[in-house]
């Protein structure tokens, strides 16, 4: 049979990141990518890599750090940055809240205080675009958001008034002191991205696959026991074989019994699970209907 | 067969369509046990019976307070067989400026129509926005089917107006399906209320749809989108998004607007890896031979197949903002393809009702969510295509400069007529002083329907009277003239279009033209009658009516059956459309007698 001409539904939703991420590097001053460690800023890097071979990709990495890391994530960051050879810029947490700028709430943990600053580093660093790693898949709110996500000078989101976007030609035009959050991967869902990170051999942080933790029971959820994160009364540690499915602040990213240790297991396990990934184990997305809604709007990721 | 399929959803909550999709999602196990669980919660806090399916999908929290959508949402699942990416416009709110969205990027629309209510003008709306977006595929979805007692002859009233109203669009492929989005009949499984019903359940449509040809892999177009350099190793080459045909190494390109020449040495994947071809919608990096000035905004074409370059462009604009209207003399920022520039609104040439088509000629300006026909004129050349041609470089976005919003969505129709450059120059000879008259006769008609024979007949006929006249045969000029063309529907019009320019060349000159095609699309043959028409020329068009089973058992070149077995796609009477003449000079049938017989009668018409 003659040739089709057809691309794999993973080779398109690669060429789509490509063109974006060339798009915005060659027409908006200064973007950076934010580079949580998380296995979706890992593939977006990768991503990028690919983008621009065989030069080194030309924007720096962002890390807002909210200081509460598992070590393995930190140590990935520090890897990969080495690996391909980018330059890596961090904004503490810590520095707000010993600024006074923000207030550190036991309660609802340190994931909260990271817009203000994500907004400093980007006023610091007069960042015209920044990368985000966010899917439409992974939250109603977000299945609204464009492609490019125009911000104000307060990094807010308004929803009802969004460029429209159509074709692949995208509008970066803002003013000095606005900027646009961009999102290479929007239209990939949880499953690409594994099955990507597995086709690709795109390295994770260790957590992402089953191990011995030692963990305790919260609100519901299985949180590791860490530095960061101690059970209150009546909340047993006990050790337990488990893997996480998002890497945020260590003090509120829960994890789940699995035994998946490969990126194909873990794809067995996501096609069998009825849970969504930010539900199972995001304490942040479970404080409201509209959590997401209301963080974006202020300025989240 | 294509393995991630976009489609549009257009239609109001009243038509069903949050339910439709939360229906997709929940059969397709796409929704997560905690999402349902929370969508089961809020129905029961509102009091409803069971769980609606609409909150699934609206994210919002004004759309859940007020009970609509405001926007463009997408939405993701799979099958075994197809991964899907739904956008989903709102059907009332801005509706058009969310539909044409949406449908910007979609290869299939599906449409929902309420039982009850039958075809209303929105269902007349979206219709026409899809075609005008250059969707191919539309799959009407008749809902509430359980509110009319799953009646037969409801959904075929509904069907038959509809594809009245159709006709009159650029659309080749409608489906009809009769489904119940609340109870799931005809979504995902057939259903036993229907038992009438002999097509594909929606899910099983959408996994099987065609789109592969919709993309034009004829025009080879690369808008350069960034230089890549690595002084470590001197690479240079040129990344980019194909926008249509197909790049192979070896290839000889042409730089456009520069013009200069250059031979593809080499193209890589992401990633550096070389590939032996590429096609839209590949990101890829292309290497060439010769160290050329070339840059973002340029575009790679094949040298005998190029991009239009103009300033003078004639558009459909639909308006986007309620901030200002669009005006003639008012200037927006324009971006097509990596290019930006400057474009200034020269006139309103008319605003369509979108619901009537009618066009409205007295007016100077567009207001949102209105579309209208306009010339603008751009600082410096657009390298473009007609937008039914080529997607990609026939569309554009118009920016305003003072608010940096995206105001306007631009359809290429094509370079200006008649720009200042380009002047038609008059010869010193009048046509009454050629010696003969010339006309074109228009044969059109099936494969197999016996056009040719009746050509030759007739060329030999007048001929022998000693009369000029000439056979452009369907077949023939594809050896030449149009050896660059396929036959994808975008190929098949610039296929009857030249020949219908070739026709009229031919006429002027004093030459009896007999073209002998195909040409299955109505709009294309009527393109080639108002050619002839504006010079002033005759234009016989004659449809050899002849029945689809009679042409198939004839088959002389075994076309039929091998469209049949599926080995070629896209042919006409099997699986693409013949648009029969409305109005033909004259209709030939197997019973009007032997191709002579024939060949006499459109003698005996053209008067010889």
């Amino acid at each position: 049979m003659a040739t089709t001409y057809e691309l794999s539904h993973l080779d398109v939703l690669e060429c789509e990141a490509v063109h974006i991420l060339r798009e915005v590097e060659a027409t908006l001053e200064r973007p950076a990518l934010l580079f949580s460690g998380g296995k979706d800023s890992a593939v977006m890097l990768h991503v990028a890599v690919k983008a621009f071979w065989p030069a080194p990709v030309p924007f720096p990495l962002l890390h807002v750090d909210t200081g509460h890391n598992f070590d393995e994530v930190l140590e990935f960051r520090d890897r990969t940055v080495e690996r391909t050879g980018t330059r890596l810029l961090v904004a503490g947490v810590q520095d707000d809240i010993d600024a006074g700028r923000v207030v550190e709430d036991e309660r609802s943990g340190r994931n909260r205080l990271q817009t203000t600053t994500l907004l400093r580093a980007i006023g610091e660093h007069r960042l015209g675009a920044v990368f985000g790693g966010a899917r439409r898949d992974e939250e109603k709110a977000r299945a609204k958001e464009r492609v490019y996500s125009f911000r104000d000078e307060f990094g807010q989101w308004d929803p009802r008034a969004q460029r429209p976007e159509l074709w692949n030609l995208y509008n970066g035009r803002h003013r000095d002191g606005e900027h646009i959050r961009v999102f290479p991967l929007s239209n990939w869902t949880e499953l690409n991205i594994w099955q990507y990170i597995e086709r690709e051999g795109i390295e994770l942080p260790s957590l992402y696959y089953a191990h011995q933790r030692s963990v305790f029971a919260h609100d519901g959820m299985l949180l590791a026991h860490t530095r960061h994160s101690t059970p209150r009364a009546g909340e047993e540690p006990f050790t337990a074989t488990v893997r996480f499915r998002t890497v945020g602040d260590a003090t509120c990213t829960g994890c789940v019994a699995s035994r998946a240790a490969t990126p194909a297991e873990v794809i067995a396990e996501t096609v069998a699970s009825r849970e969504s990934e930010r539900g199972a184990t995001r304490a942040d997305d479970r404080i409201s209907d509209t959590g997401m809604e209301d963080r974006k709007k202020a300025g989240y990721f | 067969m294509t393995e991630l399929l976009r489609l549009a959803t257009a239609g109001s909550v009243d038509d069903g369509k949050s339910t439709l999709i939360g229906r997709l999602l929940y059969d397709t196990k796409t929704i997560l046990t905690d999402q349902l669980a929370a969508v089961e919660r809020t129905s029961k806090e509102r009091g409803e019976q069971g769980p609606d399916l609409a909150l699934l999908t609206d994210g919002l929290r004004a759309e859940r307070e007020q009970g609509i959508t405001i926007d463009v949402a997408y939405r993701y699942f799979a099958t075994p067989n197809r991964k899907f990416i739904i956008a989903d416009t709102p059907g009332h709110v801005q509706h058009t400026r969310n539909m044409v969205t949406g449908a910007s990027t979609a290869q299939v629309a599906v449409i929902l129509v309420d039982a009850r209510a039958g075809v209303l003008e929105q269902s007349r709306r979206h219709a026409f926005l899809a075609s005008l977006l250059g969707i191919r595929h539309l799959v009407v979805c008749v809902n509430k089917m359980d509110l009319v007692d799953f009646s037969q002859a409801r959904f075929a009233e509904i069907r038959d107006t509809f594809r009245g109203f159709a006709a009159k669009l650029d659309v080749q492929d409608i489906a009809f399906v009769p489904i119940s989005a609340l109870h799931g009949d005809n979504v995902v499984s057939p259903s036993p209320s229907m038992p009438w019903f002999e097509g594909t359940p929606l899910l099983g449509h959408l996994e099987q749809v065609h789109v592969a040809s919709d993309r034009n892999l004829i025009d080879v177009r690369f808008p350069v989108q960034r230089v890549i350099r690595w002084q470590a190793t001197g690479f240079r080459g040129y990344a980019g998004t194909v926008a249509g045909g197909v790049l192979k190494p070896g290839d000889e390109v042409v730089v456009q607007p520069s013009g200069a020449s250059s031979r593809i040495t080499e193209i890589l994947a992401p990633g550096g890896t070389p590939v032996s071809e590429a096609f839209p919608p590949a990101a890829v990096t292309v290497r060439l031979a010769d160290e050329l000035d070339i840059s973002r905004g340029d575009m790679l074409c094949r040298p005998g197949n190029r991009a239009s370059v103009g300033q003078d462009i004639d558009a459909m604009v639909c308006w986007l903002t309620e901030d200002a209207e669009l005006r003639a003399g008012a200037s927006y920022e324009i971006r097509h393809t990596t290019a930006t520039t400057r474009a200034r609104i020269d006139r309103v040439d008319y605003r369509l009702d979108v619901n009537s088509l009618h066009r409205e000629q007295d007016v100077d300006s567009l207001r949102l969510n209105e579309i209208g026909r306009i010339r603008l004129r751009t600082a410096s050349p657009l390298l473009f295509d007609g937008y039914r041609r080529n997607r990609d470089t026939g569309s554009f976005i118009l920016v305003d400069e003072s608010t940096n919003n995206t105001v306007g969505a631009g359809l290429i129709g094509g370079a200006a007529e008649t720009g200042p450059e380009v002047v038609w120059q008059r010869t010193a000879v009048e046509r009454a002083e050629r010696g003969a008259r010339g006309a074109t006769v228009w044969l059109t008609g099936l494969s197999a329907s016996g056009k040719s024979a009746i050509a030759v007949e007739l060329e030999r006929r007048l001929v022998a009277q000693g009369r000029m006249a000439y056979l452009l045969d369907g077949d023939n000029v594809r050896h030449g003239l149009n050896a660059d063309l396929g036959f994808a529907a975008a190929d098949r019009d610039e296929n009857v279009r030249r020949v219908g320019e070739v026709a009229a060349l031919f006429a002027d000159a004093g030459v009896i033209a007999i073209a002998s095609l195909i040409s299955p699309y109505a709009q294309a043959r009527e393109q080639a009658r108002q050619a002839h028409l504006r010079a002033g020329l005759r234009f016989v068009e004659v449809f050899v009516d002849t029945p689809l089973e009679v042409c198939e058992a004839r088959d002389p070149k075994g076309m039929y059956r091998r469209a049949r077995a599926g080995e070629i796609s896209g042919f006409t009477g099997i699986d693409d459309p013949y648009e029969p003449p409305e109005f033909p000079d004259l209709v030939l049938r197997p019973a009007d007698g032997d191709p002579s017989a024939m060949a006499e009668a459109i003698a005996a018409l053209i008067g010889g």
